[in-house]
């Protein structure tokens, strides 16, 4: 355990030293932290806390303002279903209890794999092309159960490589 | 009949015309073109563009920023993702003519975390548009240095709300603050700061161009120019259409395929719902909310499921600041699950309706004012569905 801690540290001083130390810098610095590792450990909150000089409880603060930002591990791939009106119109609830079937997890969990994590979004603005998700950064639109099927099939193969 | 088709954002356009153009005038010139045609805020609340970019520009001091507000997140808008994929070098265009004008050297486009992916698209338009010398150092040798940097959002609707997305970029929580000082006065890093909405700017690349006046002819005399509208629902051609501010409810229910419509939330969930008796309104700052969202909702629908759905919205994104908006949105929705479950007395809904006026006026923030409105059209345009079912 204790290697993979300094690992992580070494990778953190990366991240932050590409960032001048102010205030301001510290949105971006959540996000990439966020993406780089998933969450935002405490070990990471008092990394940043010390390099912008505020203190962590501002920080824990912060991250827990945002929806996209995270204090604890999620899975490798997140996939946000929009559950707004117009998708929520569109046929949402099916393609809902598709991806619980399919990843055998309800929302707001995690795969004991640590693959998966399903979630509801509000409006992704795919309002034209619903019911729509996000899975990390990809946006997928036009949802069918069939498709639900293909896409999880699909990144079960390339999160095993 | 009135032509409603013409079109501004989705004509012609070349790049950099209206740049040029601008650089070839004084700031305070340019600043009075945007004042005459009449531009208003394309992101809803409707601002004069002209008179907030006088506000920054009269302020001292070389420190100034411009910021494109591209954190759309209002249920059923996606305006901005088209024009942000398709159309980016007009973003930035209306960006850089806006820096100019206030005496701005740097701008910002912060991007909600959910389009992260058209994060791509606009970093290769801005190194694009730096090789075509229309960004960065000496613009097309007039001496303005302008650079653009992209911030990302993290999930947060309320960050669209200008002085939150300020407070986010400074790096705290996405919360409004009190006014005055305003962002103009006081925003990024405490420096007067301009805050505009993506439709917003790619409009002023053609009003540098071809003129106040020739912009005016578009619209009503108090809505000048033409609109995006995000049109969904039970609809045949759901997607973005430009349109002139004025047009009727019907003529866009026509032109879209609305299939037996019932109701039609129009500005989004902060906007109203309306009912058949008000399809021929227009919609304008003077009309019916013209925040460009309009969500269609067919004979068959729900409205009390849809009130219930706006409300969980409001009730997530509410940031909790302010009592009358967090405890409001909540009391609300308890509220219409009362009446899910056929236990809410017409006493208790006329507290609610009260309760409605106070947030409408305590709340600290857009988000309070308006998430109240949902509440009040549906129940008050379909009250046997709602009330007496």
């Amino acid at each position: 355990m204790a290697s993979i801690d300094i690992c992580s540290k070494q990778e953190l001083t990366t991240i932050l030293e590409r960032f001048k130390p102010q205030r301001d810098n510290l949105l971006p610095i959540l996000n990439e932290i966020n993406k780089k590792f998933g969450y935002i450990s405490p070990v990471a909150m008092m990394e940043i806390a010390e390099y912008l000089d505020i203190p962590v409880a501002e920080i824990h603060g912060v991250i827990s303002f945002y929806h996209f930002l995270s204090t604890e591990k999620k899975g490798k791939y997140i996939i946000r279903l929009c559950k707004t009106i117009s998708c929520e119109m569109a046929g949402k609830e099916k393609i809902a209890r598709m991806l619980e079937k399919e990843l055998g997890i309800k929302f707001g969990e995690t795969t004991s794999d640590g693959m998966f994590s399903l979630e509801y979004t509000n409006c992704i603005g795919m309002c034209d092309h619903g019911p729509a998700m996000l899975v990390n950064e990809k946006v997928y639109a036009k949802l069918t159960p069939e498709k639900v099927i293909e896409i999880v099939d699909e990144l079960k193969k390339r999160g095993q490589l | 009949m009135k032509q409603i088709k013409k079109k501004i954002l989705f004509g012609e356009y070349v790049s950099g015309v209206g740049l040029k153009k601008a650089l070839s005038k004084k700031p305070d010139e340019v600043v009075e073109e945007v004042k005459k045609s009449g531009l208003r805020g394309r992101g809803g609340a409707g601002f004069p563009t002209g008179l907030k970019w006088e506000f920054a520009l009269k302020e001292k001091g070389d420190e100034k920023y411009v910021i494109c507000n591209a954190d759309e997140g209002e249920p059923g808008t996606f305006k901005d993702r088209k024009l942000l994929m398709e159309q980016p070098e007009k973003v930035i265009e209306g960006l850089t003519i806006a820096g100019y004008a206030i005496g701005a050297k740097q701008g910002y486009i912060y991007l909600r975390g959910e389009y992260i992916y058209i994060l791509p698209t606009l970093e290769k338009t801005i190194e694009q548009l730096k090789k075509e010398n229309l960004l960065g150092k000496n613009i097309l040798d007039s001496g303005f240095d302008f650079d653009i940097e992209i911030r990302l959002g993290a999930g947060a609707y309320v960050c669209g709300e200008e002085f939150a997305l300020i407070e986010s970029m400074n790096g705290y929580r996405g919360e409004p603050r009190n006014k005055p000082p305003f962002p103009t006065q006081k925003g990024f890093r405490d420096k007067p700061t301009v805050v505009n909405n993506v439709e917003t700017l790619c409009f002023i690349p053609y009003i540098l161009s071809k003129g106040a006046e020739w912009f005016k002819s578009f619209g009503t005399e108090g809505s000048t120019g033409t609109k995006l509208f995000s049109i969904s629902g039970d609809i045949e051609h759901p997607g973005v259409y430009e349109l002139e501010l004025g047009v009727t409810l019907n003529e866009v229910l026509e032109l879209v395929g609305a299939r037996n419509p019932k109701a039609v939330q129009v500005g989004g969930a902060s906007g109203i719902c309306v009912a058949k008796k008000d399809f021929d309104k227009p919609i304008s700052f003077q009309g019916l909310p013209p925040g460009g969202s309009i969500i269609v909702f067919g004979e068959n629908r729900d409205m009390l499921k849809v009130l219930k759905n706006f409300l969980e919205f409001f009730v997530e994104e509410s940031c909790g600041q302010c009592t009358p908006c967090r405890e409001g949105n909540y009391r609300l929705l308890e509220g219409v699950e009362m009446l899910e479950k056929g236990e809410c007395s017409v006493r208790y809904v006329r507290e609610l309706l009260t309760l409605c006026d106070v947030m409408k006026t305590s709340s600290k923030c857009g988000l309070g004012q308006t998430s109240p409105n949902c509440f009040l059209s549906i129940l008050e345009n379909f009250k046997d569905e709602i009330i007496y079912r």
